[in-house]
């Protein structure tokens, strides 16, 4: 770990919150982290609390987790019911809810749910079971959905026929350009996502400048990575400039990954629209298997119900999705909706802001000291 | 869910198939690195890998960092590091 310190580094940490205080005076400042990466190192090392107070961070729609409606678990949850098919998901995705339990309360219940690492594993195990249809339950933003084309093109070349894939791949900009759109907020920019700009680079956000007029950072998941890119959207609000920079070059290249770009166009196509949880239907927005894959598509080889399910009342992800409101502001935080008992599916993934929140955000002794000054709140 | 763990290349063990056993603090495993095609990997490179695939290729400094960040993340590495010790591919 000998390169740790340098981003770590308590005098660097205090340097950009200084120059960030300078350049941010007295204006009031919204910057929006796409990323639940983000959420989670900001909540993990208490960064809001380092800021000014007129320099906000308020948390975006970039869980893939939190954003799958109700209506699609239940889908898989019927699918998981029938007794020739094994269902196989992330681990993050088998305790989100929908309207009759979780896929893990249906295991529970004897169904065969299980949990995988890699959608390469849920094709191992198609193979290993011909006599049942191993359904992989996709989730994920352009950082996954490349792998998910990788399993596909392998199960073709593979020949094999009891493997589908349940898409629920989403896609990154549609849902940046609806909370542009929504006049519930008013941002003066954005940290881009790190992950998913390995794979898409950082072209697709340039609509943000020049549609929209707001500057956007692809920014690291270290500390000094959210300092260093909130210091550079100020300067760019302060120098007049409004642009796509990258502050995560060292990851990610500017042209992100034409391999997995490749792979994404062979497999895939976009639907007409997508239903986000809290955020509605939005054109555009998600990923499904295209002709030459269809003998792979879940919803093309069963007739699934399909039924759309609203969220519940007391829930509030759609508002803290969509940085309306902060965790703690909703009703049912931390009282009736816990990362044991979640009710709404920020409360699921550990890069959900409300799991981050509880886990974490709460402890922000640790960075106060880290600056070498107290808390300055909570 | 988009979460990266560095890995280091230990051995291509199929170059068609574009598979590698990777290093991630001290287990191992076979992951795709089909992503990479084209892009030279190698027997000691450093890869970011992310649900069994190689999706970057970055240098020890970030990997250093990187497997900092993640292993701050308490129970979502140790989540990862076991399903990543547990599951095979085809």
């Amino acid at each position: 770990m000998k390169f740790v310190d340098e981003f770590r580094d308590p005098a660097a940490a205090r340097a950009l919150v200084s120059a960030i205080g300078d350049l941010a005076g007295d204006d009031e400042f919204k910057f929006m982290e796409v990323c639940g990466g983000h959420t989670h190192t900001i909540y993990r090392h208490g960064i809001e609390h380092l800021l000014p107070a007129n320099v906000e961070l308020v948390h975006g729609p970039g869980c893939p987790v939190c954003v799958i409606p109700m209506g699609r678990v239940d889908d898989a949850m019927w699918l998981a019911e029938k007794p020739d098919v094994i269902i196989t998901s992330f681990g993050d995705m088998m305790r989100v809810p929908g309207s009759r339990g979780s896929l893990l309360e249906a295991k529970a219940r004897g169904a065969d749910v299980r949990f995988v690492y890699s959608p390469l594993d849920s094709l191992k195990i198609a193979t290993e079971t011909p006599d049942k249809h191993v359904v992989f339950f996709a989730v994920g933003f352009e950082t996954t959905a490349p792998s998910t084309a990788v399993t596909l093109v392998r199960a073709k070349d593979l020949g094999v026929t009891n493997f589908s894939v349940f898409c629920n791949h989403v896609t990154i900009v549609p849902p940046l350009k609806a909370i542009l759109d929504s006049p519930d907020l008013r941002l003066s920019g954005f940290l881009g996502p790190g992950h998913v700009s390995t794979v898409v680079g950082n072209r697709p956000y340039r609509f943000v400048p020049e549609v929209y007029g707001k500057p956007i950072v692809v920014a690291g998941f270290e500390p000094l990575d959210i300092l260093a890119s909130v210091h550079m959207l100020l300067a760019q609000l302060r120098e007049g400039r409004c642009e796509v920079e990258n502050q995560y070059s060292r990851v990610v290249p500017e042209e992100g990954n034409p391999q997995a770009l490749a792979l994404l166009a062979e497999t895939f196509e976009l639907r007409p629209h997508f239903e986000w949880r809290g955020l509605g239907f939005i054109s555009q927005s998600a990923l499904k298997l295209n002709d030459r894959y269809a003998q792979f598509d879940a919803e093309m080889r069963f007739d699934m119900p399909g039924v759309r399910v609203a969220d519940p009342k007391a829930c509030q992800c759609g508002e803290v999705l969509k940085g309306v409101i902060k965790p703690w502001e909703c009703k049912v935080f931390g009282t009736a909706c816990t990362p044991e008992t979640p009710i709404g599916t920020c409360m699921v993934s550990p890069e959900g802001a409300c799991a981050a929140y509880y886990n974490f955000g709460r402890l922000h002794r640790e960075t106060a000291l880290l600056v070498g000054g107290p808390p300055s709140r909570g | 869910m988009c979460l990266g763990i560095p890995g280091q290349v230990v051995e291509i063990t199929d170059a068609a198939g574009h598979l590698a056993k990777v290093d991630v603090s001290g287990v191992q495993r076979t992951i795709s690195i089909r992503l990479l095609a084209g892009q030279p990997v190698e027997p000691n490179d450093w890869v970011l890998v992310h649900v069994g695939f190689a999706m970057a290729r970055i240098d020890e400094h970030e990997a250093d960092l990187t497997l900092a960040a993640v292993k701050q993340m308490g129970q979502s590495y140790t989540d990862e590091l076991e399903a990543f010790e547990a599951t095979a591919i085809v």
